[in-house]
């Protein structure tokens, strides 16, 4: 390719064409302020609508200043990002940006954590000029099962619109109307609920403001912390110990398991727990429907269908719920690990306690947002009494530990309790694409082949490219396996199975980009996708860390099929772990 | 922005799939598929968003973007009498404004939107090269020139004899 030389800042530099000056600047340690511009390199996202002006740079020979990220460079450019023309320019945009922005930093859900509150300290804000005269916006807040809109806080950057519509295919939001009334919004202005929404959270994980956040479950969760009456468990799903870390100041891909545990045990919770042990669960369940219905189709029953498609995903669930309802009986009808924990925690083990499930509050610590919609489905729920109560987020659970003076960094490990909180190393893997296949892998070879694996480190099946697929040998035969994450690379494996062109026996489909440990309610990763592949690494080294590694092993799973379920897909696994699914596009009038 | 709820006739949505079709169903052709529509219809209430939406497999909402950003697109019927007043420059100085704060007074009715009985919807354009008669009224197909506030009542009820909040006071 062609190299381009060009000078920033009095420094010259070669670089191929078609480099904006944003990247070159960025390769000779040249920091210009972004704030809608936003690359997630190995996922291939970028956002650069060039809306919001901050990354304005001057260059000789131009009248107008430029904005850098979606200026490309040409020979012989020279740019300065940072002469007085610039930096006034810049503080200028940054004033008319904040005239019509809510100034309720102080009580805002993101504040600490806000690109725009950032930049506004960067740049040394001090006063908006003008700002009388700025209409305000006044428009209605959104709240849904899992997220919250204020877009009243919008900066119209537009980057939510980029993960809804070219990262998951999903188009429940879009820039709507014009000038000081333009919000993005889903069609027709309707709530969130009635959209397309697949509650995955990737807008709220990139949103530089606080016009989307979390419903926060936070002061719910402390109020059944308090009350002597109830006994409350908390599950932790494995994508959480690999990121907590980061809201405390410690690096990417810390572990912090043990100090997690002792930290959820200081707050007051009864039994702390490991959605891990329900990961193992759903293996064995998940694991034996897809040999069940592989044995089937071997045998040549027509009426079985192949592939089958995990299910533990609920923002993937609630996507084939309103996009392909025609492919509703294809996924797994395992629940996910969160609701198969609640639904055991609220039966054998309140049993085993002798505690009424209406005394016993579950909370689960997820990485995700989609679960906070998924606790409050119908199916979930005994006599109106719900399997998990309520489910808070990576980003949740820190507040609360930050709200209850502990410093996580500084706490001693501790082990989670038992019978719940025993896990193998193939549950800890869920937290990461290709995870959930491969510990399935794991449990189905086994049992298929009456053989142990020499291996139980499937590695063709991990890595960070949107579409992975890959032949594991079952003694002879070939099992091949496919594997998604972000929901336009599962639309597209979906399209196969529609047009009857899929190659694969077993699906894996992960809504959220790297799987759980890039999850919507994970601590914000500020468009570092470093930071996803640090969290990656430290999921398998926990996995590897184990002394079991294949989820038939845990102990205390095979113990509860012992003492209560009876064998995988008993007539009790189906009525506890097992679920069923709608259809739920619905057209526009009828909502 | 509010709309009036529709159910669409097969041969309606019979129609829109042409128009698609005829544009090779590009998702790159929506705002001329829009404009059609538009034409055929009067205006672009959801359940047409929808559809059209659906044939170039595009997200709705960004139809409903599409139709909200450009102030040409509707998605409230035109009243049977639509009346468009000149806000050009000539009229504009000659009182162009009270006239609107007239109609939308007696109309009870903001500039885009539609009387409630369908017989008026308002709205504002740009010069209608008669700026001699200023400032200047459209209703229908009809040009009323040199209007005062006083004379709107007049002009709706000979347009329409409608009721108007006006009367019986």
């Amino acid at each position: 390719m062609k190299q381009i030389k060009l000078t920033i800042d009095n420094k010259t530099i070669e670089v191929p064409e078609g480099t904006t000056v944003y990247k070159t600047a960025k390769e000779m340690d040249i920091d210009i302020p972004v704030l809608c511009y936003m690359d997630l390199k190995d996922l291939n996202i970028e956002n650069k609508p060039g809306g919001c002006r901050i990354c304005s740079v001057e260059i000789e020979g131009r009248h107008n200043l430029a904005p850098s990220c979606s200026t490309y460079v040409s020979e012989g450019m020279v740019v300065r990002t940072n002469s007085m023309r610039v930096i006034n320019a810049r503080r200028t945009v940054m004033e008319l940006i904040l005239s019509d922005h809510p100034k309720d930093c102080l009580i805002c859900p993101k504040s600490g954590t806000c690109d725009l509150q950032n930049m506004a300290i960067k740049l040394g804000i001090r006063e908006i000029p003008g700002q009388e005269y700025a209409e305000v916006s006044t428009y209605r807040l959104d709240t849904s099962p899992s997220i919250i809109r204020n877009m009243d806080k919008c900066i119209m950057c537009r980057r939510c619109e980029t993960m809804c519509n070219d990262f998951q295919t999903v188009g429940a939001l879009h820039a709507v109307n014009r000038g000081f009334q333009a919000v993005v919004a889903p069609a027709f202005e309707m709530n969130l609920e009635h959209s397309p929404c697949t509650y995955c959270g990737q807008c709220v994980a990139v949103c530089p403001t606080g016009a989307l956040t979390e419903v926060d479950h936070t002061p719910k969760v402390i109020q059944a912390l308090s009350d002597p009456a109830k006994t409350v468990v908390v599950q932790t799903a494995p994508a959480v110990r690999a990121a907590l870390g980061e809201e405390f100041g410690l690096k990417p891909g810390t572990r912090v398991t043990g100090k997690m545990v002792t930290a959820l045990k200081n707050l007051g919770f009864d039994y702390v727990f490991d959605t891990d042990f329900a990961a193992d669960l759903t293996i064995m369940e998940e694991g034996t429907e897809f040999l069940d219905r592989l044995t089937r189709h071997l045998k040549g029953d027509r009426e079985v269908k192949l592939p089958i498609l995990t299910s533990c995903c609920p923002g993937w669930v609630n996507f084939f719920e309103y996009h392909f309802p025609e492919l509703k009986d294809i996924p797994s009808t395992a629940r996910s690990p969160q609701q198969m924990f609640g639904s055991i925690a609220k039966s054998y083990f309140a049993e085993k306690i002798g505690v009424d499930r209406k005394e016993m509050v579950v909370v689960s610590v997820m990485p995700c947002l989609a679960k906070k919609y998924e606790c409050q489905r119908d199916e979930f729920k005994v006599d109106g009494n719900p399997d998990v109560d309520y489910s808070i987020s990576t980003r949740e659970l820190a507040h609360l530990i930050k709200q209850a003076n502990m410093d996580l960094v500084d706490m001693p490990d501790s082990e989670f309790d038992a019978p719940l909180g025993e896990s193998t190393g193939a549950g800890v893997i869920f937290g990461a694409t290709g995870g959930v296949i491969e510990a399935a892998t794991r449990t189905a070879y086994e049992v298929h082949t009456g053989k142990e694996l020499e291996s139980v480190d499937f590695k063709q099946l991990r890595g960070m490219d949107g579409i992975r697929s890959a032949s594991v040998d079952f003694d002879g035969l070939e099992i091949r396996i496919g594997i998604a994450h972000g929901l336009g690379n599962a639309r597209k494996l979906l399209e196969e199975i529609k047009e009857g062109n899929s190659e694969y026996h077993a699906i894996e489909i992960m809504a959220c980009p790297g799987g759980c440990i890039g999850g919507g309610g994970q601590p914000l990763h500020h468009g570092d996708s470093n930071i996803l592949k640090a969290r990656t690494k430290a999921i398998y080294e926990e996995d590897e860390e184990k002394t079991l590694r294949k989820s038939h092993e845990n102990p205390y799973v095979i113990k509860l099929y012992e003492e209560f379920l009876d064998k995988p897909m008993s007539e009790k696994a189906h009525q506890l772990l097992h679920t069923h699914y709608f259809g739920r596009k619905k057209k526009v009038f009828e909502v | 922005m509010s709309s009036v709820k529709i159910e669409l006739r097969k041969d309606q949505v019979e129609k829109i799939h042409a128009f698609c079709d005829q544009c090779g169903n590009e998702p790159g052709e929506l705002i001329n598929i829009l404009h059609r529509t538009q034409e055929e219809f009067g205006y672009l209430p959801a359940e047409i968003q929808e559809v059209i939406a659906d044939k170039l497999a595009l997200p709705v909402a960004k139809v409903y973007g599409v139709v909200t950003f450009y102030s040409f697109f509707t998605m409230i019927p035109k009243g049977e009498f639509p009346i468009s007043i000149c806000t050009g420059t000539a009229c504009y100085v000659r009182g162009a404004e009270k006239v609107l704060s007239e109609f939308k007074k007696l109309l009870d009715i903001q500039v885009g939107e539609t009387s409630a009985d369908g017989k008026f919807s308002l709205s504002c354009l740009r010069c209608v090269g008669a700026c001699g008669l200023a400032p200047v009224v459209l209703v229908g197909d009809k040009t009323y020139g040199r209007i005062a506030p006083d004379d709107v009542k007049e002009i709706l009820e000979e347009a329409g004899g409608a009721r108007t909040r006006g009367q019986g006071d």
